[in-house]
């Protein structure tokens, strides 16, 4: 079998900064240590990045929009921006065989509903015949449909008229990386042509906010970038993030005169063990063989870190043992830890950096500048709980 | 004698060597078998919880584990769905021989999209009543306070691929899927394009589902997608007939172990089918209806026969989608129609579903393991609660009665809200 090329022919990228390639470039190219938009209100005392003030009707209708929630709303707009960007959106022929995979989570639940059936019902003899008068008078059918996990891709096939193939992998962190490594994968074996891919996470819900709460996972002091959080105790600040990609086959790409960001030349993930030592074993492991390759110095490194201590002391580590002089940037950072599309985000961002030619300058004082331009950007998410993903970034 | 080893495409041919099923009629592929074989519903009423003012009260949840849920975490959607993957998969290992610790390959799982159900809400509810405040912010105050980290876990989405990872050794990032009704046939589909891509000569696919509740229920409900024939459960589902009106809600997994040909022969394991082809298409028209057309469904299908490199003539047995709502039974008829043509009539096509209800995410996987039965014992199970049939639907659903006839390829088909259509070719071996 031979082995096709992936290319990065489109990315959509919508965040608290903005959305687009370009808006994300000149913001974190110039001056990114004050550029972190940061609401500190809203979820008290968690800090987070709220999504930027988009303009639905760009992509979605206001008809198609009613039918789903923010965090629905959020990646069916993200995949028109990267469809938008390879030059396929409304290419009815190219869109009916593309295929999709989405990394997912649940949709918003109904705080108002639920908070009612608290109230009314907790404790009380007939709990539970509350609970289903309650729900059968207030929930709304369609609400249903907003929060099921793979109603985004439903949705994205319905406003955007993909429909080559249609998944969803749900798990956190691991979601979107399985979403890029199977990608990638089924087109460098010829399964697929051209795939859209990527994922949401809208951090503006309480029902998650008390998710990673259970398990005391959320940073609740004065905002700072994500070494310093791991340094002071560690905590994760969420951020509202819609990252979709089209990948290409080389050959797909240059028959319709396709001028590609970057190609991904490698994913490597894993799932196990996290004691200290066989973490450490297992992930030096795992990200040896990818880089192993390369011209050391030309290699920068975009880390997906969440802040979380064990893990991103972890991680630190590792970058730090295995590439010691590298320009390492934590994007979560400045986009906040996006969960399902932070390995997307990543990638986007690297592809974004090398089609520029050039590399950011730190995102906080803790991080060295650049100190050459890169030919590959190594991007790395360690889930918040379990899952681990690595991918190879590479100029064209 | 390379070639025997490689499809009509030059991929490696995927073989089955491992199935293992657990739905609300029993444990283990044998249980099932008999009683399917023997047109035996396994609906009956719900007793897991108040169902006074629901306009359903049947199902087909599966309880006998309800002793051993009891000992862990206690009943709840991941923790059940977890309990029955864990059996389902290792009577699928056991079987094809491969270790149950150490398996070497991958793990595909279709498994529900999970969620706080309200027994953890009220309980967080009830242990934070010195906090004041309401809703949320209570709780999340609450949690902040205590440390949940084992509902935590819970309630990860991947959760359940972890524990399965963490009980059969298999290896690399396992991944956990959604694609609402059609899960357990995705499930299968991801690991046979790992085999085909020389990726892994093994890989593990479960879809599992155990996720009748209350709110769920309710859900599905408002969607006027569930039958509200309550009186006989045995008789609510009832597919392809006249006075069909929903479907019946249901729990269960099943399990597969994939491998490519070449090395299951080479390990001397018994191949107990081969799965021949995938098809798969997406439908734009509505988040819970089909395209009036069935062209995705169709489109599916043709894909599905063209992947397997087979012909509208070379299919002698469907396993159907048959869910018992008025909708998809007539979408399937249309459908399967417009593929196979004249060939239809000649073509047994029956509902497993008519005897354990939907199992919704892991239906799939459930009837990809009947199918391979069904090549294997040359039995079609019938479709129960045909005494009404529907004169739009001119098919030869294998009604009420087994049928004794040799089955050489099975195509079983899988459709779900979101537009999402799926369907596997398997043969004998």
């Amino acid at each position: 079998m031979t082995s096709q090329e992936v290319w990065i022919t489109g990315v959509g990228l919508v965040s608290s900064l903005g959305e687009g390639a370009d808006t994300h470039w000149q913001t974190l190219s110039t001056s990114p240590q004050n550029a972190a938009i940061v609401d500190v209100d809203s979820f008290a005392p968690y800090p987070i990045h709220p999504l930027y003030e988009v303009e639905w009707e760009k992509h979605i209708s206001r008809r198609d929009k009613r039918q789903m929630d923010l965090w629905q709303q959020l990646g069916t707009y993200s995949a028109g921006v990267a469809l938008e960007d390879a030059g396929l959106k409304d290419d009815i022929e190219q869109c009916a065989t593309m295929d999709m995979i989405v990394a997912a989570g649940g949709g918003e639940r109904d705080v108002e509903v639920d908070t009612n059936v608290m109230e009314n019902a907790t404790g009380k003899p007939d709990q539970d015949k509350l609970l289903i008068e309650t729900l059968y008078n207030d929930l709304r059918p369609t609400l249903f449909l907003a929060q099921l996990s793979n109603l985004l891709a439903g949705n994205i096939s319905i406003v955007h008229k993909v429909t080559g193939s249609s998944r969803t992998f749900m798990g956190e962190e691991s979601a979107g990386i399985s979403a890029i490594q199977t990608a990638c994968a089924r087109i460098a074996s010829g399964q697929s042509t051209h795939t859209l891919v990527g994922g949401a996470y809208s951090c503006q819900r309480s029902d998650m906010m008390l998710s990673f709460e259970l398990d005391h996972l959320l940073w609740d002091k004065a905002p700072t970038d994500v070494w310093s959080r791991a340094e002071q105790g560690g905590g994760i600040m969420c951020g509202s993030v819609g990252a979709f990609l089209v990948l290409e086959s080389a050959e797909h790409a240059k028959a319709r005169g396709k001028t590609p960001y970057a190609k991904i030349a490698g994913v490597v993930a894993d799932h196990g063990n996290r004691t200290s030592e066989a973490f450490a074993d297992r992930l030096e492991g795992l990200l040896s063989p990818l880089i192993e390759d390369e011209s050391k110095e030309l290699i920068s490194v975009l880390s997906g870190a969440s802040g979380t201590k064990q893990i991103t002391d972890a991680e630190q580590a590792l970058l730090t043992k295995l590439l010691p002089d590298n320009a390492k940037r934590a994007y979560g950072s400045l986009l906040g830890h996006g969960l399902e599309a932070q390995f997307p985000a990543g990638i986007i961002l690297a592809a974004i950096a090398l089609s520029n030619e050039s590399f950011y300058p730190a995102f906080s004082a803790n991080e060295v500048p650049s100190k050459s331009t890169p030919e590959s950007v190594l991007v790395s998410t360690l889930g918040s709980w379990r899952g681990e993903g690595f991918a190879k970034v590479t100029k064209l | 004698m390379v070639q025997t080893y490689r499809d009509h495409k030059s991929r490696p041919i995927v073989a089955v060597t491992g199935i293992g099923v657990i739905s609300s009629l029993g444990e283990g592929r044998q249980d099932n078998w008999s009683k399917l074989i023997n047109g035996q519903s396994g609906i009956h009423r719900i007793k897991r919880f108040e169902t006074e003012g629901l306009r359903t009260t049947v199902a087909g949840t599966v309880d006998f584990l309800d002793d051993v849920l009891a000992k862990q975490s206690g009943m709840s959607a991941p923790a059940l769905s977890l309990e029955m993957a864990k059996r389902s998969g290792l009577e699928a290992i056991a079987q094809s021989g491969l270790s149950t610790n150490d398996f070497p390959g991958a793990l595909f799982l279709a498994s529900p999209p999970v969620e706080m159900e309200w027994q953890h809400r009220f309980k967080l509810h009830q242990e934070t009543q010195d906090l004041g405040g309401s809703g949320y912010e209570r709780l999340i105050a609450g949690a902040k306070r205590q440390n949940h980290k084992s509902l935590y876990e819970l309630l990860q989405f991947g959760g359940i691929a972890d524990n399965l990872q963490s009980e059969f050794g298999t290896k690399g990032l396992p991944i956990s899927l959604s694609t609402a009704c059609a899960s357990g046939t995705t499930a299968i589909q991801l690991g046979v394009e790992a085999i085909r891509r020389g990726e892994t000569d093994s890989a593990l696919c479960i879809g599992t589902d155990g996720s009748v509740n209350i709110e769920s229920l309710i859900r599905f409900s408002l969607l006027s997608a569930l039958t509200t024939q309550n009186d006989d459960p045995t008789k609510a589902s009832k597919p392809f007939s006249k006075d069909r009106d929903g479907f019946v809600m249901a729990e269960g997994s099943g399990a597969l172990v994939l491998e490519s040909l070449e090395s299951a022969t080479a390990r001397g394991a018994e191949v107990l089918a081969i799965i021949h082809g995938c098809g798969e298409k997406a439908d734009d028209f509505h988040r819970t209806r089909a395209k009036p057309d069935g062209s995705p469904i169709i489109a599916a299908v043709k894909h599905g026969l063209q992947d397997a490199g087979v012909g509208v003539d070379g299919i002698s047995y469907i396993n159907a989608h048959g869910t018992s709502t008025p909708e998809n039974d007539r979408m399937e008829f249309n459908s399967m129609s417009a593929v196979f043509g004249s060939n239809l009539k000649n073509i047994p096509i029956s509902s497993n579903k008519s005897m354990i209800g939907h199992t919704l995410t892991a239906a799939g996987a459930i009837e990809a393991v009947f199918s391979i039965m069904t090549l294997m014992e040359g039995r079609i199970p019938p479709t129960i609660n045909h005494n009404n049939p529907d004169p739009d639907i001119d098919l030869d659903v294998v009604p009420n009665v087994a049928r004794d006839t040799n089955v050489a390829t099975v195509l079983s088909s899988s459709f779900g809200f979101g537009g999402q259509n799926a369907c596997l070719v398997m043969g004998i071996a």
